[in-house]
C-alpha cells in the first residue's frame, strides 16, 4: 500500500489525536470539509468536537491556540497557505515564542504551513518561511522532505514543548509516495545523509532534497559522487552532520528555496566558513530562488527557484574551484 | 495566589446595605493599594531606580479594581499597562509587581521581562505582550480549551484602551469570541488618548460600544470615574459571561491622569476634558461617596492609606534587598525542549 506526503500528513494528526486527548486542530475549512489540501479529511467526524473551522483570523488562531498551551493543550495550527501565516506572525514570534522564555510555561503549539511554489500559484501561495521563522529564538522549524519524516515528525512536532513551525511541502503533497508509515525514525535536530559522495556536500532541506537527488544521481553517471544532506530540521541546525560531511568531501554547496538574503543556505555557510574553514577545498556557494516575489508563470517559475539544472550548474562550478 | 486586596466574605445572611458597603470599602481599599503603589513606582523612576518605563493605571483605578474584584479564582485575567488596582485585587502579590520592576530574579519574570509585563498565567494572570490587542484571543484560546476539557462555570477578562480596538487583532479576536460563543469579557478603557492620540484620530463611530452590534456582542457603557457604576456595570457583564450570554464588550468613559508613562509630560491632553466631568478623579469621587454614606469615617481613610503605605514600603524593602539577575547563571535558550537546544553560535 502506497501513501503520499500528504497522507501521512493526515495520518500523523489522526494518530496523535486518537493518542492524545489534548490535541486538537484548528484552521480555516479544516473541519466538515477536510481542509484546502484534505489534510484533515474525515478528521472531524472522526474526532467530534476536536477539528475546529476558524475564521480567516490568522492572529486570532494563533493567539488562541497559545491561551490553550497555557491551559495543557498541544494545538496544531493549520494555516490554508504558509504565505498567509505572516498574518499571524505576531502571536507566532512576539506570544507563542516569548511564552516559555518569560514565564516557564510552555508553549507546545504546532503550526502547519503549506508552504513551497507549485506551477501556477504565484506570489502569495508559494512562500517558504523558514528562514524567517528560524530567525526568532523559542522557536523549532522543521522542513521535512520526505514521507517517513513529514509523518514522524510531524508527530514528533505535537510532542515538542515548544512552538513548532511545521513546513510541509506542497509540492510534495501529492508527487511523493512512500510504501507504508515508518515505525521509527532520525529524531528531530538530526540531519540525514539522503546519498552519501566523496566529492562534494550537497545541503538541501524540503522539495530541494529531491532536486539534489537528481544532480547527485546525474553526476553519478559521469563519475562524481555528490553527497546530499537532508537537513530535516533547520532549527536547531544539525551543523555536525554538515561539517563531517564537508570533512569527507571539502566542497560544500547549500540549496533552498526561499528568498536569497540570510536564510539557511546563509547560515549553512556562514557555520561552516567560521567553524571548518580549514575542511574546505574551495569557496563554499549557496543557490537560492530569485530576489523577486514568487512569479505565476510556469515558465518564469521554474527558473525562480533552485531546479535540478540550476543546482547542477552550481555544483559544476564548485567542483571546478 | 493568596488575596492581596481582601474580599468581602461571602456574608449570605448580611442585610443588602451592609453588602453594597462592605462592596465600596473593599473596591476603594484595592483602589487606594494599587493608586500608592504606582506612586511608588514613579518616585523610584524619577529617583533613576527602575530600568525602563513606568505606566501608571492614575484615572482608572475604580474600573480596573472592579474587573478584579469580579472576577473568581480560577477565571482567567489578562490585564494591560494601567492595571495595577485590578491584578491586586484578581490576587498579584505586591512582590511581583515589586520584583518585576525592580529587576529581581525572584519575581514571576526573573528579571527577563519587566515592568507591566508580569503575570502568572498557570494561575489565570496571563502576562502582556507589548502589541495591543494581542491578549484577547490569547484568553479566548485559554476559554476554548477549558471548554474542549468539559470544564464550565468560568469566565476570562482582558483589558484594552481605546486605540487597542483600532488593531487588527481586536477585530480578529472579538469576532472570533462571537463565533465561539466564549464567555469573555474585554473591557475597553477609553481615556481619550493612545498615548498623544486623541479619539478624533483613533476612530470615526459615534462610540466605541457601537463596534459590539457588529460583532453580535452585548455591549455596556460605564461611567469610569464612578465606582458605584464600574462595580455594578462590570459586575453585570462578568455574570452575563458567566451564565452563558457570550462575549462583552464594556466600554468605560474616563480620562487618563497622568501620561502615557512617565516619562511622558501629557502636555497634549485637553485641559477642558481635564476640566471636564470625564477629568474627575474616580479615587476622588470614590472617597467622597464613602464618606458621604457614612460607609467610612475620615480616621478610618487614613489608617487603610497607613497600612497600604506600609505593605507597600514593605515589598519594596523586601525586593531591594534581593540581588540582581546573573548574566552567568541564565541558560541564555529560549526553548523548553532541553535536548533540542543547539550548544554552539555562543562564542
Amino acid at each position: 500500500m502506497s501513501i503520499t506526503y500528504l497522507e501521512a500528513i493526515r495520518a500523523a494528526q489522526a494518530k496523535a489525536l486518537a493518542e492524545d486527548p489534548r490535541v486538537y486542530i484548528y484552521g480555516q475549512d479544516v473541519g466538515a470539509f477536510g481542509g484546502a489540501f484534505k489534510a484533515t479529511k474525515n478528521l472531524a467526524q472522526e474526532f467530534p468536537g476536536r477539528v475546529l473551522d476558524a475564521p480567516i483570523s490568522e492572529d486570532a488562531m494563533v493567539g488562541s491556540a497559545v491561551g490553550a498551551a497555557i491551559e495543557g493543550l498541544r494545538p496544531i495550527i493549520e494555516m490554508q497557505f504558509a504565505d498567509f501565516s505572516t498574518v499571524g506572525f505576531n502571536q507566532i514570534i512576539n506570544q507563542a515564542a516569548t511564552l516559555h522564555w518569560r514565564t516557564q510555561v510552555p508553549c507546545p503549539v504546532v503550526v502547519r504551513l503549506p508552504c513551497g511554489g507549485t506551477s501556477g500559484s504565484g506570489p502569495f501561495h508559494s512562500q517558504t518561511m523558514e528562514a524567517i521563522y528560524a530567525h526568532y529564538p523559542g522557536l523549532v522549524v522543521l522542513t521535512p522532505a520526505t514521507v517517513e519524516d513529514a509523518y514522524s515528525m510531524l508527530l514528533e512536532a505535537v510532542a515538542i514543548d515548544d512552538p513548532v513551525i511545521f513546513c510541509e511541502h506542497k509540492y510534495l503533497y501529492y508527487h511523493l509516495k512512500a510504501e507504508g508509515l515508518p515505525t521509527e525514525a532520525l529524531p528531530v535536530g538530526k540531519a540525514r545523509i539522503a546519498r552519501p559522495g566523496r566529492d562534494l556536500t550537497l545541503v538541501a532541506y524540503s522539495a530541494m532534497v529531491h532536486e539534489a537527488l537528481e544532480v547527485a544521481q546525474e553526476f553519478a553517471g559521469e563519475g562524481t559522487e555528490i553527497e546530499v544532506v537532508d537537513l530535516r530540521s533547520v532549527k536547531p541546525l544539525d551543523t555536525d552532520t554538515v561539517m563531517a560531511s564537508v570533512a569527507r568531501t571539502g566542497r560544500l554547496l547549500c540549496v533552498g528555496e526561499a528568498f536569497p538574503w540570510g536564510g539557511v543556505t546563509a547560515e549553512v555557510i556562514a557555520r561552516v566558513a567560521t567553524e571548518g574553514f580549514d575542511l574546505l577545498d574551495a569557496p563554499p556557494q549557496r543557490l537560492n530562488a530569485k530576489d523577486t516575489p514568487v512569479p505565476y508563470h510556469p515558465d518564469l517559475w521554474a527558473i525562480h527557484r533552485p531546479t535540478a539544472r540550476s543546482i547542477a550548474a552550481a555544483a559544476r562550478s564548485v567542483l571546478r574551484s | 495566589m493568596v488575596p492581596t486586596v481582601l474580599r468581602p466574605a461571602s456574608a449570605a445572611a448580611a442585610p443588602a446595605s451592609s453588602q453594597v458597603r462592605e462592596r465600596h470599602v473593599v473596591a476603594f481599599r484595592g483602589m487606594l493599594l494599587g493608586r500608592l503603589f504606582d506612586e511608588k513606582f514613579a518616585s523610584l523612576y524619577r529617583g533613576g531606580k527602575i530600568h525602563g518605563g513606568v505606566f501608571l493605571g492614575r484615572g482608572q483605578e475604580a474600573l480596573s479594581v472592579s474587573v478584579g474584584l469580579s472576577l473568581r479564582r480560577g477565571d482567567v485575567f489578562a490585564p494591560l499597562i494601567r492595571d495595577m488596582a485590578g491584578r491586586l485585587a484578581f490576587g498579584e502579590p505586591l512582590l511581583d509587581a515589586a520584583r518585576t520592576y525592580l529587576g529581581s530574579p525572584l519575581g514571576p519574570m526573573r528579571a527577563r521581562d519587566g515592568n507591566v509585563h508580569r503575570g502568572r498565567p498557570r494561575e489565570g494572570l496571563i502576562p502582556m505582550i507589548s502589541h495591543l490587542g494581542a491578549m484577547i484571543s490569547v484568553v479566548n484560546g485559554a476559554l476554548m480549551a477549558r471548554r474542549l476539557q468539559g470544564k464550565a462555570g468560568f469566565v476570562g477578562a482582558t483589558c484594552i484602551g481605546d486605540g487597542a480596538t483600532s488593531t487588527g487583532a481586536f477585530h480578529e479576536a472579538l469576532n472570533q469570541a462571537a463565533v465561539e460563543r466564549l464567555p469573555v469579557v474585554v473591557v475597553v478603557a477609553n481615556n481619550q488618548y493612545a498615548y498623544s492620540t486623541p479619539n478624533s484620530r483613533q476612530f470615526a463611530c459615534r462610540s466605541l460600544v457601537d463596534k459590539a452590534v457588529g460583532y453580535g456582542v452585548t455591549g455596556h457603557t460605564l461611567d469610569g470615574t464612578d465606582l458605584s457604576a464600574c462595580l455594578e456595570g462590570v459586575g453585570r457583564a462578568v455574570d452575563q459571561a458567566r451564565s452563558g450570554n457570550g462575549p462583552q464588550l464594556i466600554v468605560a468613559r474616563l480620562l487618563r491622569l497622568c501620561g502615557h508613562g512617565e516619562h511622558d509630560d501629557s502636555s497634549y491632553i485637553d485641559p477642558k476634558l481635564r476640566n471636564s466631568p470625564l477629568g474627575a478623579d474616580c479615587l476622588k469621587v470614590a472617597e467622597d461617596r464613602l464618606l458621604e454614606q457614612g460607609w467610612a469615617r475620615p480616621e478610618e481613610v487614613d489608617q487603610w492609606r497607613a497600612e497600604c503605605v506600609a505593605r507597600i514600603e514593605e515589598a519594596i524593602a523586601t525586593v531591594q534587598r534581593e540581588s540582581p539577575p546573573d548574566p552567568f547563571q541564565e541558560d541564555w535558550s529560549a526553548l523548553a525542549t532541553r535536548h533540542l537546544i543547539e550548544q554552539r553560535g555562543t562564542l
